[in-house]
């Protein structure tokens, strides 16, 4: 149930944001967890608002974090559709974690490729109720029925010809009670929903104005950088400040618990005075932890009978009467995020009240955490989000906000701690490493009947929230694999979590990613068994009319599956759900004797039930193929010695404009509103895989392609 | 140590030490924050400004190194009006968080200097930039665009 409230005349609010003559609506947008479960705010609590003032502009809350993902410009358009108001009369406000007078906290973070899906409902009706506020006030003016009025680009006409601009109806409107139901347009009215839009936010990103986190700028600001203790878990035993004291520019060298901040005039200074100290660290058992130790514990678990995740039909007594099995071992390393702007944050603490700026996708959480691990009186904690330098699932939790408020309280000055790249990757949340053992048993015909899967993945809700895992299964790990599109009579999924002893945290798409090139690689590889065509298995195995049909037949015929391609080219297909949405995938390739890869074109077909801004969900789907073909090629992070190997571009190298293939999308809205940021990503490696495998027989069943000898021709 | 140095056409004296890199001179020292940190170590290109017109990675060219050169940053780009370039990136709507793309562009108006229609071999050449949002496909068109354009 959306609640909207007329906040117009509301006198607590003055002085505030939302206060100021026009036409105010509160409102209540819900916000999710990072698995999707709805959390606050509580049911009527207001935490988002709409304003039009008298000279016709339109002002929304911004309640998420603007990451590259573009909201800042789709959810605009989804309420200047309602409203009926000029495009170029709409802008966006961040709110602030500290609430405004009156007004619930913003959302608590963004990710789970959500935000769009939270605020439709409730900015749909926000802008509907608006307008016909609106519509109100014009017939009241004029003596007419409502029904006479429309709305249309700003204003409101009566069917004699009169017309008012909203600016001018908006004192009207701010009286009267927003109505108790609203007709939303039917989607064929829609006049800026499913128009490719471009960005609001582009003309400041390309000269430079818009504001990242390392860009804050306080009066008396100093500048910091910062050094964990490099084995995870290490604490600092010892560190003498004088050799950083030394270096121009520093002005002091904070120790705590396990790092060492150098706070100086510039970053440069704070950089060198890091780099000049000799810390000595206790590293304890941790530093005994590497990938080879990882990797065994993740095999031995692979040989293990797991946690019931899925067990339905009989799937012993099943395998003993197929005509044919496969059976395949799969696996895929930890990640790096890698954003481009590297961890940081600035905090300022004066008289008892604590401002944080950061680029931080969870600002609403990170007030809760600075009050409580700070001791803040939580009404005098405030977090301020700046536009993003990425995100990708990094940029949450507490590790790069600490450090600054540390370095505040003990400067007394406003602090803005950079976190160098090194230390970045250092400090990581990785996406896990994850293996897999999948057996199918498959009928005469060569359709899988049986599928048994055994999959090993550290756990990241043991980290982050304990309370997701439930009878020893982690439901943020087995997303993707344990509800499964195909029809298969009898299925069983066994999880087990081994204790990695490295930081985990939600990678674009999180679970999907693996699950995705686990599942769709041995779809392929079922298919090749019998010597099927990969499209033609999975016509035969999804649900007879069932989107996800719907997007492979689309799929094939983007990618002209029934017609051979150029000679020497090959090609794989693949599709996964996640995030509400939909996505295939064909990659056509070529492929060298030595290895070298030329992958011609990507072929994608999302169905995200919606389509709010065309333009954003090709640029999104575009950038998830880039994301997770860096991954598949190169992405690897190595754990020695307790520690990350790779840390920086140099060593973990990422895909560049020479590697990126052409890359074609096509939308289906085939369902209610879907994701966009995340769900192009998992399909990507397991259809480059499955095209390796056309092109050369080689079945690839570890990541990255590099290890197996593959480049980028 | 005191430098004098030439950024967008004016003359500053900063006082640093001399292996400090251009891009903390320019953004902790002149307060021009559109060239960004990426990795310190000239491999992302997110920093890169142009010493006497060649696409440089501040990150790792030390201030004193700038005696007698021309630097220009993002901000001198668009002083009398949007440049094509950035025009065309506009049109083309290629950021996406858009921490990458003043480097970017600064990387292509200099491959522009050099080649008024650049091949796809040529921007692949000069455009070595990361972007980790991967809008490598519209950096392409919109480099395209703007030769058209210019």
């Amino acid at each position: 149930m959306t609640q909207i409230v007329n906040l117009s005349r509301r006198g607590f609010l003055k002085g505030s944001a939302v206060a100021g003559g026009g036409l105010v609506l509160g409102v209540s947008i819900p916000a999710f967890d990072v698995v999707g479960n709805p959390v606050a705010p509580p049911v009527g609590q207001l935490n988002g608002y709409v304003r039009i003032d008298t000279d016709g502009a339109v002002t929304i809350t911004l309640t998420h974090a603007e990451m590259g993902q573009g909201i800042q410009t789709a959810l605009p358009m989804i309420i200047a559709e309602e409203l009926e108001a000029p495009w170029s009369q709409v802008k966006v406000v961040r709110a602030s974690a500290l609430p405004e007078a009156g007004m619930a906290p913003a959302a608590p973070g963004t990710g789970g490729s959500r935000s769009v899906r939270a605020n439709f409902d409730v900015l749909s009706r926000a802008g509907a109720a608006a307008r016909d506020m609106l519509r109100q006030a014009a017939a009241n003016r004029w003596q007419v029925s409502i029904s006479e009025c429309t709305a249309r680009e700003g204003v409101i006409y009566h069917n004699s010809g009169q017309s008012a601009p909203y600016g001018d109806l908006v004192r009207g409107a701010s009286y009267l009670s927003p109505p108790a139901d609203v007709k939303l347009k039917d989607p064929s009215q829609r006049r800026l929903l499913g128009k490719p839009t471009n960005r609001l936010d582009a003309a400041e990103k390309v000269d430079g104005r818009a504001e990242f986190g390392v860009d804050v700028n306080l009066p008396d600001m100093l500048v910091g950088t910062v050094r964990h203790s490099p084995v995870w878990g290490g604490k600092l035993s010892a560190a003498d400040p004088a050799p950083a004291m030394t270096i121009r520019g520093v002005r002091e060298v904070i120790t705590t618990e396990d790092a060492i901040i150098v706070v100086a005039d510039g970053y440069w200074p704070a950089k060198k005075g890091l780099d000049a100290l000799a810390p000595e660290w206790a590293s304890g058992k941790g530093a005994k932890n590497s990938s080879a130790r990882i990797d065994k514990a993740m095999s031995a678990a692979l040989k293990r009978k797991g946690a019931a995740v899925v067990n339905e039909g009989n799937i012993n007594q099943a395998f003993r009467h197929v005509s044919k099995r496969v059976e395949a071992t799969y696996e895929v390393p930890f990640l790096h995020h890698a954003t481009m702007e590297p961890m940081n944050a600035t905090a300022r603490v004066e008289g008892g009240r604590v401002d944080v700026w950061a680029p931080i996708q969870s600002a609403g959480r990170a007030r809760h955490a600075i009050a409580e691990e700070f001791g803040f009186d939580i009404n005098k904690v405030n977090v301020h989000v700046t536009y993003l330098g990425g995100g990708f699932g990094r940029r949450i939790g507490m590790s790069f906000i600490r450090p600054a408020i540390i370095a505040a309280q003990k400067t007394g000055r406003p602090v803005k701690v950079i976190w160098s790249r090194e230390e970045d990757m250092a400090q990581p949340m990785m996406r896990p490493a994850a293996k897999v053992r999948m057996k199918a048993g498959l009928n005469g015909p060569g359709l899988p009947v049986a599928w048994d899967a055994r999959l090993v993945v550290p756990s990241i809700s043991e980290q982050l929230i304990p309370g997701r895992v439930r009878d020893g299964v982690d439901q943020i790990s087995v997303h993707g694999m344990e509800v499964l599109p195909y029809r298969l009579d009898h299925q069983r999924l066994e999880y087990a979590m081994p204790d990695a002893g490295v930081p985990l945290g939600f990678w674009r798409a999180v679970p999907h990613t693996y699950n995705g090139f686990f599942v769709e690689s041995f779809i392929d590889e079922i298919a090749a068994a019998t010597g099927m065509d990969p499209v033609g298995l999975r016509r035969e195995i999804l649900q007879p009319g069932s989107r996800h049909l719907a997007v492979l037949e689309r799929t094939a015929a983007e990618a002209k599956w029934d017609k051979s391609p150029k000679k020497n080219h090959f090609r794989g297909i693949a599709l996964h759900e996640s995030f509400g949405s939909i996505v295939g995938q064909v990659v056509e390739l070529k492929i060298s004797d030595d290895k070298a890869i030329k992958i011609r074109k990507v072929t994608a077909v999302v169905d995200c039930g919606v389509a709010v801004n065309p333009r954003t969900i090709e640029a999104q789907i575009e950038g998830s193929i880039a994301y997770a073909l860096t991954a598949a090629m190169y992405g690897r992070v190595d754990v020695e010695g307790g520690a990350a190997v790779q840390s920086n571009f140099d060593s973990y190298q990422m895909v560049q404009m020479a590697d990126m293939p052409k890359v074609d999308v096509h939308i289906l809205e085939n369902g209610p509103i879907g994701g966009i940021g995340e769900p192009g990503v998992p399909p990507l490696a397991p259809a480059l895989t499955n095209a390796i495998f056309a092109a050369t027989g080689e079945r690839v069943r570890k990541l990255p392609l590099i290890d197996s000898g593959y480049r980028f021709a | 140590m005191a430098f004098k140095i030439r950024v967008n056409g004016a003359e500053h004296d900063v006082d640093v030490d001399g292996d400090t890199p251009l891009l903390w001179v320019l953004r902790d020292n002149l307060g021009l924050n559109g060239t960004k940190f990426g990795c310190g170590i000239a491999v992302c290109g997110a920093c890169t400004v142009h010493v006497d017109g060649v696409a440089t990675r501040s990150c790792s060219f030390p201030v004193e190194a700038t005696e007698g050169v021309e630097i220009t940053t993002i901000e001198a780009l668009s002083k009398d009006g949007p440049h094509p370039l950035q025009d065309a990136w506009v049109a083309e709507d290629v950021p996406q968080c858009g921490y990458c793309q003043t480097g970017q562009i600064m990387a292509a108006v200099a491959l522009l200097s050099q080649t008024d229609d650049p091949s796809d071999n040529d921007i692949d050449a000069a455009m070595t930039n990361i972007c980790r949002c991967g809008t490598y496909n519209r950096i392409r068109a919109a480099i395209k665009r703007a030769a058209a354009a210019m």
